[in-house]
């Protein structure tokens, strides 16, 4: 083993390497690694706050969705009570209609009666008036007896 | 030529006297060697670092990002505080290291056969396996320790610790007793220190300027056994390929050792006691 100057000289080149390694080689290196870790960090956030937004927005088309077969539900029931609202209508209006025409019906026939009625009590009236004038031969005076007649007819 | 001077001739340096005595002379292979390689190393990562993109990286900034970004969870994993310096040290020493280490699977006989031409007749071209190196590298990490130890304790912080550290301080009351009790617990605090600045140095260059000359030695042996025949020439070709590969392993960790010793090392001069 012989130590000589050698060694102070390898201390000085090693120093000298040093110090060209940690003022060319060591900094800008770092630099750009770091910069290309922030890249890739900005992208992987970036990615993150995509998906994140992704997320919501399916589940607010999840809740409008929802929402618009809650409503489509409504209207259908709202639809179904009108039309059901709507039949109960005209089927009283058709009850309506047809008890009045039942009611016309039976007034007018009725009055049909009456009037035959009267009719019938006329003509009653009058044979009688002409059975008793044949019975009697002679003309009565159905002035005369009116008030005979009128308690005939009624009576018939 | 005999087993001596072959291996004699394989680890004998290109000595460059500057002065007089032992100590004034360089190495010439040893620094040529580290400096072409740190300076293609260095020169590499720095111009692929220029065009490097923060956009999607080709295929040689993808393994040079890989190999810092090795360093950096190294660093990071032991040492929880602001590491700016320390890991771009931590990427040089490692670098560094390996491919200094890795100039062992170049075959020695070609090398200095080529260099022989050229008129250089001694050439060790594992800079490693210069003590000088290790040594150079350990004790600039011992030095980078200490400046850090009195930078985060203060030079007040930093002996307070050399004298009450590891085993702590004795209260000291009116009784003389204790004077001298507190005063062999500071010379033992002091030992302890003593011997652990001394041995992390030590250990931290020795280990690898170890493992990178046995490396070599057991090279030379094999080539040594390759000249005497063929059965020489084919066992050692095998074990030559056996030792090759298993050795891939020990340069690229003994380069990972190093590195972490010297993080290591300096994160320990960052704690508190």
């Amino acid at each position: 083993m012989d130590i000589n100057l050698t060694l102070l000289a390898q201390a000085v080149v090693f120093a000298a390497f040093i110090w060209f390694t940690a003022r060319f080689v060591w900094p800008p290196l770092m630099r750009v690694v770091e910069e290309r870790q922030k890249t890739i960090a900005d992208g992987l956030a970036a990615a993150e706050r995509g998906m994140k937004s992704l997320e919501d927005a399916s589940a607010r088309s999840d809740e409008a969705l929802k929402s618009a077969r809650a409503q489509a539900q409504d209207i259908l029931a709202a639809a179904n009570k009108q039309a059901v609202q709507i039949v109960e209508q005209a089927k009283a209006t058709a009850k309506a209609e047809g008890d009045r025409i039942v009611g016309a019906a039976r007034e007018e026939t009725q009055r049909e009666v009456a009037q035959a009625k009267d009719q019938l009590r006329k003509q009653v009236g009058e044979l009688a008036v002409a059975g008793a004038a044949k019975i009697l031969k002679r003309e009565i005076d159905p002035k005369a007896h009116a008030d005979v007649l009128n308690e005939l007819a009624a009576r018939v | 030529m005999t087993p001596a001077t072959y291996i004699g001739h394989h680890l004998t340096f290109l000595n460059h006297p500057v002065g007089q005595g032992n100590f004034w002379s360089l190495h010439v292979d040893t620094l040529v060697t580290s400096i072409i390689l740190g300076g293609l190393v260095f020169g590499f990562l720095s111009w692929v670092v220029r065009g490097a993109t923060a956009g999607v990286p080709g295929k040689r900034q993808a393994f040079v990002e890989v190999c810092i970004d090795f360093v950096n969870e190294q660093v990071k994993g032991i040492f929880d505080k602001s590491f700016s310096f320390v890991a771009p040290l931590a990427l040089t020493v490692f670098v560094w290291v390996l491919l200094m280490n890795a100039m062992d699977f170049l075959p020695v006989d070609i090398v200095s056969k080529g260099l022989k031409a050229v008129g250089v007749h001694e050439f060790r071209i594992v800079p490693t396996a210069d003590v000088n190196t290790t040594f150079a590298l350990a004790l600039a990490v011992w030095l980078l320790m200490i400046g850090f130890a009195i930078k985060v304790k203060g030079v007040g912080g930093f002996i307070h610790e050399l004298f009450c550290a590891p085993f702590g301080m004795a209260k000291i009351t009116a009784n003389p007793l204790s004077w001298i009790g507190a005063l062999l617990l500071a010379i033992a605090n002091f030992g302890m220190n003593l011997i652990e600045y001394l041995s992390k140095p030590l250990s931290h260059s020795l280990r690898l300027f170890g493992n990178m000359y046995a490396g070599e030695i057991i090279f030379l042996l094999l080539w040594m056994w390759a000249s005497t025949g063929v059965i020489g020439t084919t066992a050692a070709a095998i074990l030559g390929l056996g030792w090759s590969i298993f050795h891939i392993l020990i340069v690229a960790l003994q380069a990972f050792i190093f590195m972490m010793l010297t993080i290591v090392y300096i994160s320990m001069a960052h704690e508190h006691h």
